[in-house]
């Protein structure tokens, strides 16, 4: 370990490939084997998610290609391969695992629960996070405060290689016998806590243990990238001074950090109640079910807004860059993302407005909770400021980052209805939670997903993606996208339920069917649009085209550095002399500003230090 | 910890900060570990509050090692003083005096982690176990959390040890020693509030 640390410094140094690209202790390369690692479970989320949409449509329908034909279901004819197969594993003794799970290509009840259930945990857990705070929060934060890696290497890596023995051990739940969890990502007990309620064995345990093991990931991570933050800035780079993307990953890690160790005591709960005879959750045996509600959202609650901080930073990374204009409200940003943290903490009671709760606490939980449209609705105005009058560049990182911006109003103010208690009774556990989550999930943070990876591929990678393929992707995503959630919005007024596999059971809903099947419809468009993106990403790193040092003139540290960035770096650590976003600066030879650069006085109206000196 | 200082960039950059990276990092860890505790306390006082009469009626029986324990917390509390004073010796240099009071603070430790274990094995033998409704699986859970963290510290100590008995710390080079006197600050202030809240009240 030593040795390595000193050669480090040598910036030709050749390392070996496993050194360099597996058990690497660059960030550079822990954050695109997280950019990886999301992406592929991004892959695995989504196609869950079609395997569920189709149900939904098409309610006990055989699964096309792979289940039953037409001709055999009228007839009893073997029309296809998939029907010989089908009859084959139906005649032998042995019971594989797509008999148990979709006998004849017809997705099974109990699998459903399991495939929404894991639809969601791996999204949020294995995608999102990953990819926000894993992927961008190790390529970034050194890179854009100037340093020369985390002040931790080796923990670096081992909480990649943890949080990938995390995804392991979830995706193993798949093949256990009983299936996987299928109590819902939120693992409500006693559904979770007693085996006998769901069927599900050893799932529901690797879930437990598998979101431990995140947790120590995302533990290890957080004093990572804290310690980083608060330490090793370069000289310059004061509070203030720190792009909008480092802010909202400081926050999120200090988050991360506080909310975790929470729900992992909750899991190891679960875990005694279910394997050491133990009844926290149980009611027969003196526990209490409503406790797991308690500790689960309390660091739930956190745990969303660690989905979104990030994205809400790369947006407001990108605008600037786009609009040619300083960020409007720096300050105001920052404060508004630490109250949102804030307010995060004391917000968890709203989810459980129909548990049963004392009236007096669900209406202080739902003041706390209205309370955060303040802080969200400052940066929504900020972004929106930001934009006014601007010349925009209309680059793909552009469209995803507008994506965002108006999506998460959307999300938001469906959130507004969802806060009040009244409507909430109403609107509890239909598909309008449902519809509003993934406008703030995917419609917020998955497009400033796609904006970052576009945006910083060229840093990551030395060279650009193609942008004809990805405004393609962003076109089809986007409209795809709304095709699916919004009519969720009215299917979930029109009292239709989430988490239900055949909806053609209620006669109430039938009506509603037509929506269902038009919400697949898109979910398969937009499934499909993101083989684009993964054709653009992988084609890119190799093909695509060679990119020059700050191809989109920002002013942040990261587009000093040379590309493709090399080990440690940066030649000299830079000295930095201003805030990161300006843009336009009257007077300035050209419309950007890097923060390396003196100019006298800087926006903020701070004076540069004396004796400060450029390198 | 030790070899995380090496790695890091920290020496590379030459600059003064505040606070060093290795401590910092250790106190970041210990907001992690206080959430995780008051995790589980909460889960202690939802039940403890939420029971008219505790120990419940069920486990009215079962009568817990207050006077032993009491014994066994005053020799957690000493081996935190014998931690102080090791610090204090090697950022004076004195070398010889370090090794001598990590050896009191882990034999103290080791003295409280048998005598918890043997009071367990007692108390399993009067029937008393995880599974005996929500008491016993609270104090086994929430105890044995605890009694974990102590022998994390435990090994953690030993590493330090041997690290003192190679000479590697002096003066002007403690951090090691100093980040594990953190985290056994941590476990020792810990106890006394665990001991009122399970023993006591």
């Amino acid at each position: 370990m030593n040795d390595h640390t000193h050669e480090s410094h040598d910036h030709h140094h050749e390392e070996s490939f496993i050194r360099k690209y597996i058990f690497s202790l660059d960030h550079k390369m822990i954050g695109k084997q997280f950019l990886i690692f999301g992406l592929i479970m991004f892959m695995v989320g989504g196609g869950l998610a079609l395997l569920f949409r189709w149900q939904l449509a098409w309610p006990d329908r055989p699964l096309p290609i792979i289940g039953f034909s037409k001709t055999y279901q009228e007839t009893g004819e073997v029309a296809t391969d998939a029907d010989r197969k089908w009859e084959e594993r139906f005649d032998d003794d042995k019971e594989t695992w797509l008999e148990t799970n979709m006998p004849g290509g017809v997705i099974d009840p109990a699998f459903y629960n399991s495939l929404f259930t894991m639809h969601a945990t791996i999204m949020v857990f294995f995608v999102v996070v990953p990819l926000l705070v894993g992927a961008f929060g190790n390529f970034l934060i050194p890179l854009m405060i100037g340093t020369r890696d985390m002040a931790f290497p080796v923990l670096n890596m081992l909480s990649f290689w943890s949080n990938m023995l995390g995804g392991l051990i979830m995706m193993a739940g798949f093949f256990v016998p009983g299936g996987h969890a299928a109590a819902g990502w939120t693992g409500y007990a006693p559904l979770s806590s007693v085996a006998e309620y769901s069927g599900v064995d050893w799932g529901q345990n690797l879930w437990c243990i598998s979101l431990i093991v995140m947790g120590i990931s995302s533990l290890m991570g957080s004093i990572n990238y804290i310690t980083t933050i608060i330490n090793m800035r370069a000289p310059g780079m004061t509070y203030f001074r720190l792009p909008l993307v480092i802010w909202s990953l400081f926050i999120v890690a200090i988050l991360l950090l506080l909310a975790f160790p929470v729900v992992a005591s909750a899991l190891a709960l679960i875990l005694f109640d279910r394997m050491a005879g133990t009844s926290f959750f149980i009611a027969a045996g003196g526990g209490e079910p409503l406790l797991w509600q308690h500790l689960f959202w309390f660091f739930a609650h956190p745990e969303v807004y660690i989905l979104i901080l990030p994205g809400m930073g790369m947006a407001s990374e990108m605008l600037p860059v786009f609009a040619r204009k300083p960020v409007f409200g720096y300050k105001s940003m920052v404060f508004a993302m630490i109250a949102i943290a804030f307010l995060s903490w004391i917000v968890w009671g709203h989810h459980m407005f129909q548990s049963g709760m004392n009236p007096a606490l669900g209406a202080s939980f739902m003041t706390t909770t209205m309370l955060i449209a303040v802080p969200s609705a400052i940066k929504t105005f900020n972004w929106l400021g930001t934009l006014h009058r601007a010349s925009i560049r209309f680059t793909v990182p552009m469209l995803n980052t507008l994506a965002f911006v108006s999506m998460f109003v959307i999300g938001g103010l469906s959130g507004i209805y969802m806060a009040n208690s009244p409507v909430d009774i109403f609107i509890h556990d239909t598909y309008y939670i449902v519809a509003h989550i993934h406008y703030v999930v995917f419609g917020g943070s998955v497009f400033a997903i796609f904006g970052g990876i576009f945006y910083w591929f060229p840093k990551m990678f030395g060279r650009h993606m193609n942008a004809t393929l990805g405004k393609i992707h962003f076109w089809i995503t986007f409209l795809a996208f709304n095709g699916v959630f919004f009519p969720m919005h009215i299917i979930g007024v029109g009292g239709h339920m989430r988490r239900i596999a055949n909806p053609m059971q209620y006669e109430y809903l039938q009506p509603l069917q037509p929506i269902n099947v038009f919400i697949t419809i898109c979910a398969f468009i937009l499934g499909v649009a993101q083989i684009l993106l993964l054709i653009n990403v992988f084609w890119s790193i190799f093909r695509g085209k060679v990119a020059e040092q700050n191809p989109w003139q920002a002013n942040t540290l990261e587009w000093h550095a040379p590309t493709p960035v090399p080990h440690g770096n940066f030649g000299a650590i830079p000295q930095v002399y201003h805030g990161p976003y300006e843009y336009s600066v009257p007077g300035a030879e050209t419309d950007w500003t890097p923060q390396t650069q003196p100019n006298g006085e800087s926006l903020h109206g701070e004076p540069i230090p004396v004796g400060a000196s450029a390198d | 910890m030790n070899e995380l200082e090496h790695t890091s960039y920290e020496q590379a950059e030459g600059e003064s900060r505040p606070i060093s990276n290795a401590r910092l990092a250790v106190l970041v860890l210990l907001g992690a570990e206080i959430m995780f505790f008051a995790g589980l306390i909460g889960t202690f006082l939802v039940f403890r509050l939420g029971s008219v009469t505790w120990p419940p009626p069920s486990q009215a029986d079962v009568r817990l090692p207050i006077g032993v324990t009491g014994l066994n917390t005053i020799v957690l509390l000493l081996s935190g003083y014998t931690m102080f004073q090791g610090l204090r010796a090697i950022r004076q240099g004195r070398q010889k005096e370090l090794r001598n009071w990590l050896f009191a603070t882990g034999l103290l430790g080791i003295t409280f982690l048998v005598v918890q274990g043997s009071e367990w094995i007692r108390l399993v033998h009067h029937g008393f176990t995880l599974s005996s409704g929500v008491y016993g699986s609270v104090f086994y859970v929430l105890i044995g959390c605890h009694a974990l963290h102590v022998l994390v510290a435990v090994l953690w100590l030993l590493v330090v040890f041997a690290g003192a008995i190679a000479g590697r710390f002096s003066m002007n080079r403690y951090v090691s020693v100093e980040v594990c006197a953190i985290y056994w600050a941590f476990v020792v202030v810990l106890w006394p509030l665990l001991y009122i809240l399970v023993y006591l009240i």
